[in-house]
């Protein structure tokens, strides 16, 4: 019941927020804040509740499933609303809530239809939380399927650039991909003896094991669906045009919650319900994972917009994810505990993964209010006028690359410990794609940080100052914003302003950070709760 | 299946119908005496009747499937199902067309034209014999072609007459067909059918199913049998299109369902394939076609081609899955509840006939473009919608019927149809957003366009809440599925 309160509560505030009428826009802000506080509350209440019962041994995806709760829903079919926690879910659910408020605080000061905005963002909250709590097939694809209807609304509405376009093109891709996954799900409930939909049922008794061509031909099916979200190369191309062109909370929650639902999908239906398929295919995905490591990370590195770059190392860091899971369907080249560690390390990435990109998405957001732009040659020596901009960028990108103390480090250093045995070469390139990340993002703080002081047009930054810093106002155009290149400083004259981090921005991002840097140095508390799911779902894929 | 003496002539059994029919007279009788302006009476009347015999129909499906009347006519899940969807979905309608009908001279003729037609919808799927179809066939058809010329105009005149012509030639193929089907076995009751057909002489037979398998493709409006649906579609009021393009659907596919599933279910043909070909080709063409359309109701009524498509899926596995029954149940109901809504939204605004005029005119209007997204969306496939469980459980059924071709046509057309709707939802979603914007050294600019808008097109408040209605009810059916599919599993 608890679960479903958490899952349902923003859908219902968004509801308010709609069905009220002439409420203050600052109070829609407020409303926002207050439920996405209220709903990461009762998050951390089910955290507190999950730890405190969690015991020894492997435990979760078709056992130790917590806050169950099961109503019939189309009894023909057998599909329910079946939603539960377990050791892969919690960790998602709770870094949906903490990049959602993020995400509310960001936008305290949205000038453009707040109301709405806030109640979109509510459904999607509603929309994420629902598909990593499903544990129904049918649920699973009704949630997965809302985010995309919400996300296009979100980039369309309130993006810039060539919005309307990345937005079609984001619904068409996810689209087709969320319908691959739902035939893939028929095939599973055929094949299965019971004829069900539900995720536990079929993991305990995984259909298709005795029809290898049909069981690969499923998995295919929903490996499309979910690559195309996740993404996996070359089905990223929709992600670089709707993450640019979406508001920075947008993209916060698409590179941080939304890319989650793909590889949580393979964890969660994939693996355990199709191990056989799983195994056969192990090196596939493997492969798939490797090529999307090095693919993103040398596409990152080509990019000249700072946004466009950090989309491409989503790729990148999903690439590492499904390393991990791969190598733990490679179950004659490994042993048991090896396969686990790369799938707590694929889980821990994507936690990870979600806070440090959520908090660089913001951060791009941060120069697009002052100068409208993300592109690196129009910025340079910000890190005097904005120490803690810069310091913020920073911490987020050296996060990012992978540095000790941080919490992509415990990620990817497990992801390669666990797939080193299973699969040597793979790893090893894969390892070079850290390599490159380092170079980009090291270049990027280079090219925004040191050297004479450079922002776009004053006026840019006039209007982004008179709107609370937000400058949405391009948007209303459509079009990309024509910003001159006249630097403040080239003839020493009015010397160029940069407004560093104000406190909302500050409170959005902070936490992010600081988060990701409580799991780099205090992984326990986290490991505590992947790890029993992580060796349940190692065994099952096993099987 | 049926009493002692292997019939059972209950008029009680057809309480439903009786009810309808009674509004219709009753409506025709009480119009003729009553003054122009107070001829809401009469739609009240049918509106009532129209209730009642659903109310009727509900009762009746918790009872035992039985064949009565010599087995011609069958009470089952599947007649059940048309009958209440029918019979809801007419009331819908009439309450719908009243707002352009109101004080129209012919106002009580229209009502009663469209409950017979009902009738006709209700008679086709519960017909268990050949001749009861064919009589089925015609009661469907007839008040439609009155309906589809009701305005007189040049548009309506020729789309009448097109549909008739059509109709006349299909109905002439039928009447072959069941011809040569009842040479053939020499009876014309399904049940004795399903057990003679399949060692009747074939070339007959195969002339018999594709006669009577057209006059249902007509009736349905699927392909090749098509042409007339965006003629009458576009020629016609939105409301009398929403009526013309939901009711007689449900009765044909469910017919057609019977006829698959029972006579046609053991013949030496592969009539499954056949279908499975007029799905394909109904749900492919029909979306392509939807792509060029800029009209408000061309584009729907090459939606509701498609939508056929996916309905004839089912009925290509009739009898041979366990999840067809239900499929078809929840894809009847769902389509109707959503189609009804998406052409209420044609209705709202009845001078926007263009997807840009529409999209213009609903300028501040958030909430009807967002009922408007939710039907559409849910025509796509969407969940949580009825037609998503109607989507779900039909391509379930299909794969289980061993047609994965089609399931995977089907969902490569899903994704298809996707684009043209968004052309409808996109200008007006963008419509409403740039509207609450409203930049202040834009506002006068702005004012005196909204002045000009709001004296150009005007929403009506029926339809404006028809549609409201439907989106809620197509959410809550796909929400609820659980609490209304106990009724019929």
């Amino acid at each position: 019941m608890l679960l479903s309160v958490v899952i349902l509560l923003p859908v219902v505030a968004a509801g308010v927020l709609l069905a009220v009428p002439g409420l203050p826009d600052r109070a829609a802000s407020w409303f926002w804040v207050a439920i996405a506080a209220l709903d990461l509350a009762l998050i951390g209440w089910m955290w507190i509740g999950f730890a405190s019962a969690a015991s020894e041994g492997p435990s979760g995806v078709v056992d130790g499933i917590a806050y169950e709760q099961k109503i019939q829903w189309i009894p023909t079919v057998d599909a329910s609303y079946h939603v539960g926690v377990d050791g892969l879910s919690l960790p998602l659910i709770a870094m949906t809530g903490v990049l959602f408020l993020a995400a509310a605080i960001w936008s305290l000061r949205e000038k453009q239809r707040p109301r709405t905005y806030a109640a979109l963002f509510l459904f999607l909250q509603t929309a994420s939380m629902g598909t990593f709590a499903s544990l129904d097939l049918i649920l699973f694809f009704v949630f997965f399927d809302l985010t995309i209807v919400g996300m296009y609304f979100v980039i369309a509405g309130w993006g810039h650039g060539n919005r309307r376009r990345s937005a079609l093109k984001f619904f068409i891709y996810t689209f087709v991909g969320s319908l691959a996954l739902l035939v893939g799900f028929i095939g599973l409930f055929l094949g299965s003896e019971t004829r069900t939909f539900d995720m536990v049922a079929l993991a305990a008794d995984p259909p298709l094991t005795d029809s290898p061509v049909a069981a690969g031909l499923v998995l295919l099916a929903i490996s499309i669906g979910l690559a195309v979200k996740t993404p996996l190369f070359p089905f990223h191309t929709w992600l670089p045009d709707a993450h640019t062109d979406a508001p920075a909370a947008g993209s916060a929650i698409l590179a941080g919650v939304l890319l989650k639902l793909g590889t949580y999908g393979f964890v969660r239906i994939a693996m355990p319900i199709l191990p056989d398929a799983w195994q056969r295919w192990a090196m596939v995905i493997v492969i798939a994972g490797v090529v999307s490591v090095i693919w993103g990370a040398f596409t990152a590195l080509a990019q000249t917009d700072l946004k466009r770059m950090i989309a491409y190392t989503s790729v990148n860091h999903m690439g590492y994810i499904l390393l991990g899971l791969g190598a733990a369907g490679l179950v004659a080249q490994a042993d048991e505990q090896a396969r686990t560690i790369a799938v707590t390390g694929a889980m821990v990435q994507m936690v990870s993964h979600g806070l440090l990109t959520g908090a660089l998405f913001l951060l791009t957001g941060v120069l697009f209010s002052r100068g409208g732009t993300y592109a690196f040659d129009r910025w340079s020596g910000l890190a005097r006028p904005a120490p803690i901009f810069a310091a913020a960028l920073g911490v987020a990108a050296f996060g990012s690359l992978g540095l000790p103390g941080l919490s992509a480090f415990i990620a990817e250093f497990q992801i390669f410990t666990g797939a080193l045995q299973a699969a040597p070469i793979a790893t090893v390139i894969a390892v070079t794609g850290i390599v490159v990340t380092a170079g980009l993002f090291l270049v990027a703080l280079q090219r925004l940080f040191s050297g004479e002081m450079k922002v776009p047009e004053a006026g840019g930054i006039a209007s982004a100052r008179s709107h609370g810093g937000e400058g949405k106002r391009s948007a209303e155009g459509g079009g990309p914003r024509g910003v001159k290149t006249i630097t403040g400083n080239d003839d020493g004259r009015a010397p160029a302003v940069f407004k560093d981090l104000n406190g909302r921005e500050l409170t959005a991002i902070l936490p992010l950070l600081i988060l990701s840097l409580a799991i780099g140095l205090f992984p326990r508390a986290l490991l505590d709760i992947i790890e029993p799911a992580a060796a349940a779902l190692t065994s099952l894929v096993g099987r | 299946m049926t009493g002692m003496e292997g019939m059972s002539a209950n008029p009680l059994d057809l309480l439903p119908e009786i009810l309808l029919l009674l509004g219709a007279v009753g409506g025709l009788l009480l119009g003729l005496w009553t003054p122009q302006h107070k001829q809401s009476r009469v739609r009240i009347l049918i509106v009532v009747a129209a209730l009642a015999s659903a109310v009727a129909a509900t009762v009746d499906l918790t009872e035992p499937d039985k064949g009565v009347f010599d087995d011609s006519w069958m009470i089952d899940t599947t007649t059940g199902i048309v009958r209440i969807t029918v019979a809801l979905a007419t009331a819908a309608a009439v309450l719908l067309s009243s707002t352009s009908l109101a004080g129209h001279p012919r106002e009580t003729e229209a009502y009663v034209l469209m409950v017979l037609a009902a009738l006709g919808a209700i008679a086709l799927a519960a017909s268990n014999d050949l001749l009861m179809l064919a009589a089925a066939y015609l009661l469907a058809s007839v008040p439609l072609y009155a309906l589809a010329g009701f305005a007189k105009d040049a548009r309506g005149v020729e789309a009448a007459l097109k549909y008739y012509l059509m109709g006349a030639l299909v109905g002439v193929l039928m009447l072959v067909g069941i011809a040569g089907l009842i040479l053939a076995t020499g009876s014309g009751n399904y049940v004795e059918l399903s057990g003679s057909l399949p060692q009747a002489s074939m070339p007959l037979v195969a002339l018999g199913v594709i006669g009577v398998l057209a006059g249902m493709a007509f009736k349905a409006g699927a392909v090749p049998v098509h042409f007339w649906v965006p003629d009458v579609t576009a020629g016609t009021t939105p409301a009398m299109a929403a009526f013309i393009t939901t009711i007689p659907k449900l009765g044909a596919v469910a017919a057609a369902f019977r006829l698959v599933a029972e006579p046609f279910a053991a013949i030496p043909l592969d009539v499954p394939l056949l279908v499975a070909v007029i799905a394909a080709a109904s749900m492919t063409l029909g979306n392509l076609a939807a792509f060029q359309q800029t009209e408000v109701l061309r584009l729907l009524a090459y939606s509701t081609v498609s939508q056929v498509g996916y309905m004839f899926m089912v009925v290509a596995v009739a009898g041979q899955s366990d999840f067809a029954v239900p499929a078809l149940a929840i894809y009847l109901a769902g389509y109707a509840v959503t189609n009804l809504g998406a052409f209420a939204a044609a209705a709202a605004l009845p001078k926007a006939a263009s997807i840009g005029e529409w999209a213009d005119a609903v300028r501040g209007r958030p909430r009807l473009v967002l009922s408007l997204a939710v039907l559409l969306l849910g025509l796509v496939g969407t969940p949580p919608t009825a037609v998503f469980i109607g989507k779900l459980t039909i391509f379930t059924a299909t794969a289980d019927g061993n047609l994965v071709w089609l399931l995977v046509l089907g969902a490569v057309n899903t994704i298809a149809s996707l684009f043209y709707y968004l052309r409808w939802i996109a200008p007006a979603a963008r419509t409403v957003f740039a509207d609450s914007k409203q930049p202040d050294h834009m506002l006068a600019g702005t004012q005196a366009r909204a002045v000009m808008v709001s004296t150009k097109v005007q929403v009506l408040r029926g339809p404006a809440m028809m549609v409201h209605a439907a989106a809620v009810l197509s959410v809550l059916l796909g929400i609820g599925a659980g609490v209304w599919l106990t009724f019929i599993a």
